[in-house]
């Protein structure tokens, strides 16, 4: 009889070990398929992602309404072609502007939408026309200098501070 | 001086052969399994050896340390008001680097060593030559049921010691320093990926499983048939195995990392 206790212990043993891995699947990792059925994927082209990366949260006025699924090169345009799905419940205008921002100082990036004006809603496929870069920190700490440079020593003319 | 050189010649060829002696062993013993009536009943006792009766001493572990990695790390990043990430902190040592190989050190100390003397002692007392004058392959009737039980509870212990380090950071962070329930569990969320993160713990638990238990039913089925040689097959077991762990555990993560 004591052989039966102990399959009946190793099967609880097992059946812990495998409902475990399903708790650190959902709740530590977040793990959930995005189903078609719920997101619809949309298309933005940056110039400059900086550290943006593939399951990034997109926001509206700070509300995650979805996820950025898969960033590539577009090899015509050299610019970042981003993908990201969006819940479907949320319908965003045709015309509203995508940008890189930082999560406080030293943040993760994400992407934030502006909704427009339009009255035709991004269907699936569509792409995001206007997109700001992100904001590369060493860029801005550059432009900065510059000025001051330029400020100084009061130079007649500066060239345009390329962005 | 030829005789120095004369050791070390046979010391290498001495070397050679237990590797090839143990890599024949491992094999027949991963190939042999009891027959098919057999095989639940003695895989079933031998994970309750193995894995069940080390519960106790992995989980306690777990919670301390999941306990005290939430301590230090809030010390460390209230500095920087960043007490927040305190969940991905603990998460993503715990998952990728802490659980494995914490687990596979208890475990040696716990079910290896305890393999290697129960063999050694069957070695010693003759029950092994017995086995063989009985017609029983001692291999697949006492070794592979180990070797079987150890690859498969390993695993298992090194998640439920990754689940119970997580709740015990929980316990502390959250419950008692107060760092933001919502924000701890969101940020570990945002963080931690199911398959380069908790995926690639397992399975570097997987290989801490097939190499301790390898070394563990290896020591114990070759060690020198007296009370001197099972204490030094046993010592072999934990101080290898541990050896091999934390090498294991650096080429493993430097794969992994590398976008292996």
């Amino acid at each position: 009889m004591r052989s039966k206790v102990v399959e009946w212990v190793v099967g609880l043993f097992v059946i812990a070990g495998l409902a475990s891995l399903v708790v650190l699947a959902f709740k530590v990792s977040g793990f959930s398929h995005y189903s078609s059925s719920d997101y619809y994927p949309v298309v933005a082209e940056f110039d400059n992602i900086g550290g943006l990366k593939p399951r990034a949260k997109v926001s509206v006025s700070g509300v995650v309404i979805g996820r950025v699924e898969s960033i590539i090169l577009d090899p015509r345009s050299y610019q970042a072609k981003a993908t990201l799905l969006l819940n479907k419940r949320y319908r965003i205008p045709l015309d509203s502007e995508a940008s890189i921002f930082t999560e406080g100082i030293l943040g993760s990036n994400y992407i934030s939408i502006a909704p427009g004006y339009d009255a035709n809603n991004l269907s699936p496929g569509s792409v995001i026309e206007k997109t700001h870069s992100a904001m590369i920190l060493e860029n801005l700490i550059g432009q900065l200098v510059y000025s001051f440079k330029s400020d100084k020593s009061d130079e007649t003319k500066t060239d345009a501070v390329k962005q | 001086m030829l005789g120095t050189v004369r050791k070390i010649g046979a010391s290498s060829i001495d070397f050679a052969e237990r590797i090839g002696q143990s890599t024949l062993f491992f094999i027949r013993s991963v190939l042999q399994l009891p027959d098919f009536r057999h095989v639940f009943s003695l895989l079933a006792q031998q994970i309750y050896n193995v894995g069940v009766l080390s519960l106790v001493i992995i989980l306690l572990s777990g919670l301390f340390i999941g306990m005290v990695v939430a301590l230090q790390g809030y010390h460390t990043l209230v500095q920087f008001a960043a007490e927040q990430q305190l969940g991905q902190l603990i998460a993503l040592s715990v998952v990728r680097e802490l659980g494995p190989v914490v687990t596979a050190l208890l475990f040696a100390g716990r079910a290896g060593s305890s393999l290697t003397a129960e063999l050694g002692l069957m070695r010693a007392t003759e029950q092994i030559s017995a086995m063989q004058m009985m017609a029983v392959d001692p291999i697949s009737r006492v070794v592979s049921p180990r070797l079987w039980a150890g690859i498969i509870s390993l695993p298992i212990l090194t998640i439920l010691f990754n689940l119970i380090a997580i709740y015990g950071g929980f316990l502390v962070g959250v419950k008692w320093l107060g760092v933001d329930g919502g924000s701890f569990w969101t940020n570990m969320q945002g963080s931690v990926n199911f398959q380069v993160d908790i995926l690639n713990g397992i399975i570097k638990s997987a290989v801490f499983a097939v190499v301790i238990t390898w070394i563990a039913v290896y020591q114990g089925y070759y060690s020198p048939p007296n009370s001197a040689g099972i204490s030094m097959s046993t010592t072999k077991t934990v101080v290898y195995s541990s050896l091999m762990i934390l090498g294991l555990d650096f080429v493993l993560t430097a794969l992994m990392m590398g976008g292996w």
